[in-house]
């Protein structure tokens, strides 16, 4: 079964520790400014929100790729970026209406969300579960699928 | 159903893929007029910097992935179409018929009308053959010419400058890259040039190319200087492949003229990629927009209304664009500039190479540039294109441009509506 993030905003304290886990897993380094799941802060409203890939059907990203160095993994349905072929062109940066896609420039590659290949650091490091890893269709992944879809106007059939 | 796909570029390869994925039975035809495997243009500069080697260039990176696919390539140039027929010709004289044909044609560099500019050492930065010339070329401390600063001069200048040439770029405009910067970022990317050691010249023209002695050139520019040069590299523009379609009453004008299925005024020939002029996601008006997703866009789209029983309305892309100046990250999304009656938001910080210009129509993002900025960009494009009424949340991007992902979040999401 297909398994995705879900993400309560309202259990986020802001603490970090996602960015912390996922910046560990994937870095090598304690380093939130390299992380793939970002907590952003609204001050005004007193509200942190945990944003990342939702593994969109669409694959902006994917299908902008010049270089096909974007690929569905099988077993979990991530959109896993192949950094051997990735040349840094950075066109899926700007294709993903999301802003999930980002440019690393010490590597010289792009870098996004895999799941972890299927298990999470930044839900492990959730003291709160506000970010779990849940059977795909019962998460509220609805809201970001129609901002997908929304933005989905050019591609049918 | 025989289908014939012309181009071989991204567009045509991902065209020629979908027909295959909607009619399993039909034969299938990618016609190229390059010696090479399908490959991405957009990947040459990597190669010129080593850090891929030719293969890294091409489309799809599995041996035998077209013949797995019986999709039958063909190393041929199209000379006329015989829309009559419905055929082909091509430079050897044979004909091929078609039931559906794409034109994924793509463009070719302008040839500025400069004297000088067909001598040996004068060198466009287009096909991976010109890429195999430059490298032999352009060794370290060479020095270097590269006639305009457009998109495409400015990503060679990257690998140039990463090859340790010694550089000088001349551009007509006042500022570089002028088709997605305005003045301060395109002024901001020139003075990040010069501080690398790039000799930049704007609003100045090569007016000749001589040739010297032992293969060295000289180009005399219009501020009264010259510049002695192993290479020259000219990327001053370019423009559709459509002459040989002059006899076959498919319309053109800047480039291949489609309707919103993406078909030419011939029923049975429908165009994509940088030689098509569709529909444009801001204006709609249509135009050459010569980017890659827009490529892409246009041969998912295309290829399902070739495919009877399929028919997907094209709603227009977005234009939009993203470079590396030697580490300098610049990207823009649709009406950059702004539109009449508009609003803007604006953050420059010329000491950091930083700045971000929002533009909106009522509270609607409509375009936006960005300069030095790499996390979140994408969200400029999804905000634009999903029209997303931003209502407050105008006024506080006015105020702070950078948090355009929380205006994302806020808006879209309703993540963040009850404290």
């Amino acid at each position: 079964m297909q398994k995705s993030l879900s993400i309560d905003p309202g259990k986020c304290t802001g603490c970090l520790q996602c960015e912390m886990a996922c910046s560990l897993e994937n870095e090598g380094v304690f380093n939130t400014a390299k992380s793939r799941i970002k907590v952003f802060t609204f001050h005004e409203e007193g509200k942190f929100v945990p944003y990342t890939c939702t593994q969109c059907d669409e694959a902006w990203c994917m299908h902008a790729c010049p270089v096909d160095a974007i690929v569905v993994n099988a077993a979990t349905g991530s959109k896993d970026v192949i950094s051997d072929l990735c040349v840094g062109c950075k066109v899926c940066t700007i294709a993903c209406p999301f802003g999930t896609v980002n440019y690393n420039a010490d590597s010289g590659k792009v870098v996004k969300c895999d799941l972890c290949g299927g298990d999470p650091q930044c839900v492990d490091a959730c003291p709160t579960d506000a970010i779990t890893y849940v059977d795909a269709n019962a998460t509220g992944l609805d809201k970001m699928r129609q901002w997908a879809e929304k933005t989905d106007n050019t591609v049918g059939s | 159903m025989i289908y014939l796909v012309v181009g071989s570029g991204p567009a045509g390869v991902v065209a020629a893929e979908r027909l295959r994925k909607l009619d399993p039975l039909a034969n299938i035809s990618l016609i190229g007029s390059e010696p090479e495997p399908p490959y991405s243009r957009m990947a040459i500069p990597y190669y010129l910097t080593d850090k891929i080697q030719e293969h890294g260039t091409y489309l799809r990176k599995t041996a035998m992935h077209f013949e797995k696919l019986n999709i039958q390539l063909v190393q041929q140039t199209v000379t006329s179409i015989d829309t009559e027929f419905n055929r082909l010709i091509t430079d050897d004289g044979e004909t091929r018929r078609y039931d559906k044909l794409l034109l994924a044609t793509g463009s070719r560099p302008v040839v500025p009308p400069v004297p000088g500019i067909d001598a040996p050492g004068v060198h466009n930065c287009w096909t991976l053959e010109d890429a195999r010339e430059i490298i032999k070329l352009a060794k370290p401390g060479a020095s270097v010419v590269l006639m305009g600063a457009g998109f495409i001069g400015c990503i060679v200048l990257e690998s140039l400058a990463l090859r340790d040439v010694r550089l000088t770029v001349v551009e007509m405009e006042n500022r570089m890259v002028p088709r997605m910067m305005n003045d301060i970022s395109g002024n901001m990317i020139k003075r990040w040039c010069e501080e690398k050691g790039v000799s930049v010249h704007t609003s100045t023209r090569a007016e000749s190319i001589e040739a010297l002695d032992a293969g060295k050139l000289r180009v005399n520019m219009s501020n009264g200087q010259s510049v002695d040069a192993d290479l020259v590299i000219s990327a001053t523009g370019v423009k559709p492949n459509i002459e040989y379609l002059a006899e076959s009453g498919v319309y053109t004008d800047q480039g291949i003229v489609v309707n919103d299925y993406l078909q030419t005024s011939n029923e049975d020939i429908y165009a994509a990629g940088d030689v098509c002029q569709g529909k444009d996601f801001n204006t709609g008006e249509y135009t050459v927009q010569a980017i890659q997703p827009t490529a892409v866009e246009h041969a998912r789209v295309a290829a399902a209304n070739m495919v009877r029983g399929h028919r997907t309305e094209h709603v227009g892309n977005l234009n939009m664009n993203v470079l590396d100046t030697i580490g300098l990250v610049s990207a823009s999304f649709g009406q950059w500039m702004g539109v009449p009656g508009g609003d803007s938001a604006e953050l420059v910080n010329e000491k950091e190479y930083k700045y971000l210009n929002l533009q909106f129509k009522d509270d609607v993002l409509v375009g936006g540039s960005s300069l030095g900025l790499t996390q979140h960009v994408g969200v400029i494009r999804g905000l634009i294109q999903s029209e997303t009424k931003l209502g407050s949340w105008k006024e506080r991007l006015q105020k702070d441009p950078l948090k355009v992902m929380e205006a994302y979040l806020a808006c879209s999401q309703s993540q963040v509506a009850t404290a």
